[in-house]
């Protein structure tokens, strides 16, 4: 049976390199330019998820179990964050009905 | 390190004590939790020691910074005034725990040895303060104020880890000393160099700016700091700013100093940027929060300047510092605290200037301590802060940083004349703050963290021998 680390590699590590820079800069665009909170949130996991996929790569290239183990604490606290994040979006929605972040201009940027 | 181990076990402690009727004890509890861990950090003192698998190491450094932080955190608690303990909706268990938590995590960041730990300490101290940020659930600036804090901290996140990623593909190491000596050694041409590594250094330095809040990154932190409320305010700019230099300064003069020329001019300029930016805007601020906000940013600018040295008396110029700042800024918002819950202004408390109009009349002790924060803060001699600037401008001057010296000292004499607004409002302007009744350990806080600013003012070598 192949492992994954060899399956991995059948891919040359540029192409991981650049499509992991390439999701991050969309999630990093949707951060900058998008107003609905929950898809600001999407974005940023779109770049946590760049990130582990980069480190998956390298780590099967490096053949060091590090860039792995890391992969899942990026994942447990991404959902750790994921779940306040989301508190926060329902303590908001519940007060003013709606989570465009354009409302929130009480306080001036 | 057992103050970590400690502290997640005094939290989990702190939310049991939730279940009691009695909520009076839940401040002395956490006040004795703290002292204990503070007592543990201390016992590690002159003892180098690698924990968890070489994940953290403890060295007279990080017992250090790790005793400013606690504090800082205990002057917090010490003020913080079981939350509004007659309203239905506050959890005074659920906040002293929380705070508990997050100094767990600042302390990890203190002593990192493995960009793991340092990804770990930084995200449990920011996602406890995303939730300590929102604590006033009904109030919307509150909210605001959380949801800013946490989507720029997530996208702040976003940025070191990519960072992180980058630096372990080009040097395939997390251990900042493994990528210490593949930077140095890529210095002497016995590695190859790969511009991943330059790239991955620059992200991990704006990740990491970001949560210091310095210039270009600093735009969330006024709100943040606006709406959140006060004794969390407190909090973050104190706990926050020095767990984050200490990691910054830890990554810098260990990880990345082989490349030293390659990213010292940048945080050349953003610390003149920084410094002006915040300087600039801080006088025209209308509000004492929002220009305690900005004051925290512009000392994040004077820390940046000595960040970058790496010369014998940096460290204990930093640690000076930190010290100094968190003294009296915890000593400001004490004040704020006390005179904006007396006075309303359309229905919410008056953060402004005027609310401290005619303090000193029938508030002596409020109006002194008040004063006395407030020099320090714009370096005046005889407090704390005049050395801890004097620190860092000597030690500029020894590295011949002319340009960057000339603009933090214009810049500190920009910042006399608003940190002299609330002075002068209490003492020159007339007003009718009536006698405001303060709780003895709320006192005997002010009254340390006020003789502790002047002492350290007139006897700075008493701690700076130490560090």
């Amino acid at each position: 049976m192949q492992q994954i680390p060899d399956v991995i590699r059948q891919i040359p590590l540029n192409y991981y390199v650049f499509f992991s820079a390439a999701l991050f800069c969309i999630g990093v665009t949707g951060v900058l330019t998008r107003r609905n909170a929950i898809i600001i949130f999407m974005s940023v996991e779109l770049m946590l998820n760049a990130v582990n996929l980069l480190l998956a790569a390298f780590s099967s290239y490096k053949a060091d179990p590090a860039g792995q183990i890391f992969v899942f604490f990026i994942m447990a606290v991404a959902a750790a964050e994921v779940a306040v994040g989301l508190a926060i979006i329902v303590m908001i929605y519940r007060n003013i009905q709606t989570i465009d972040t354009g409302i929130l201009n009480k306080l001036k940027w | 390190m057992n103050s970590i181990i400690a502290l997640s076990l005094f939290g989990i402690a702190n939310l049991f004590l939730g279940f009691l009727n009695n909520r009076k004890i839940l401040m002395p509890a956490t006040l004795a939790f703290i002292l204990f861990a503070l007592g543990l950090n201390l016992a590690d003192w002159n003892t180098e020691v690698l924990w968890f698998n070489n994940m953290l190491r403890t060295n007279n450094l990080s017992v250090n910074f790790t005793t400013v932080i606690l504090v800082a955190t205990l002057l917090v608690v010490a003020i913080s005034r079981g939350f509004g303990d007659d309203e239905e909706h506050s959890h005074p268990a659920e906040y002293y725990a929380i705070m508990l938590f997050s100094v767990v995590g600042a302390i990890m960041m203190v002593t990192f040895e493995n960009l793991l730990m340092l990804f770990i300490g930084l995200e449990i101290l920011s996602v406890s303060m995303y939730v300590l940020t929102g604590s006033d659930k009904r109030n919307l600036r509150s909210n605001e104020a959380a949801l800013k804090y946490f989507l720029m901290g997530a996208f702040a996140t976003g940025i070191l880890l990519f960072g992180v990623a980058l630096v372990y593909g080009a040097t395939g190491s997390f251990s900042i000393y493994g990528i210490g000596n593949f930077v140095t050694e890529n210095r002497m041409g016995q590695s190859e160099i790969t511009p991943m590594l330059y790239v991955g250094i620059l992200l991990i330095i704006i990740g990491l700016l970001f949560k210091v809040s310095a210039a270009p990154f600093h735009f969330w932190t006024p709100d943040v700091y606006e709406g959140a409320p006060t004794i969390f305010t407190a909090f973050m700019s104190t706990v926050v700013k020095t767990a984050g230099f200490a990691a910054l300064y830890r990554l810098l003069s260990v990880s990345f100093v082989g490349e030293y020329g390659k990213w010292v001019y940048l945080l050349y300029f953003l610390c003149a940027a920084t410094l002006i930016i915040a300087n600039i805007t801080a006088v025209y601020q209308q509000s004492f929060k929002r220009m305690m906000a900005f004051s925290s940013i512009s000392h994040a600018g004077y820390l940046l300047m000595t960040v970058t040295s790496n010369q014998a008396t940096t460290q204990s110029s930093i640690l000076f510092y930190s010290l100094a700042y968190s003294i009296a800024t915890v000593t400001a918002f004490a004040v704020m605290i006390l005179v904006s819950e007396n006075k309303t202004s359309n229905g919410k408390p008056d953060e402004s200037f005027d609310a401290f109009k005619g303090l000193a009349k029938n508030n002596p002790l409020l109006a002194f301590a008040l004063a006395v924060s407030m020099l320090s803060l714009a370096g005046i001699p005889l407090t704390a802060g005049f050395w801890g600037k004097f620190f860092i401008f000597s030690d500029a001057f020894k590295r011949g940083l002319i340009l960057d010296l000339i603009v933090a000292v214009l810049m500190s004499a920009v910042g006399v004349y608003y940190y002299f607004k609330p002075i002068i409002a209490s003492y020159m302007k007339e007003g009718n703050i009536q006698e405001i009744t303060i709780k003895p350990i709320y006192k005997l806080t002010l009254i340390i963290t006020t003789i502790l600013t002047i002492l350290l003012g007139l006897m700075p070598d008493l701690v700076k021998s130490i560090f």
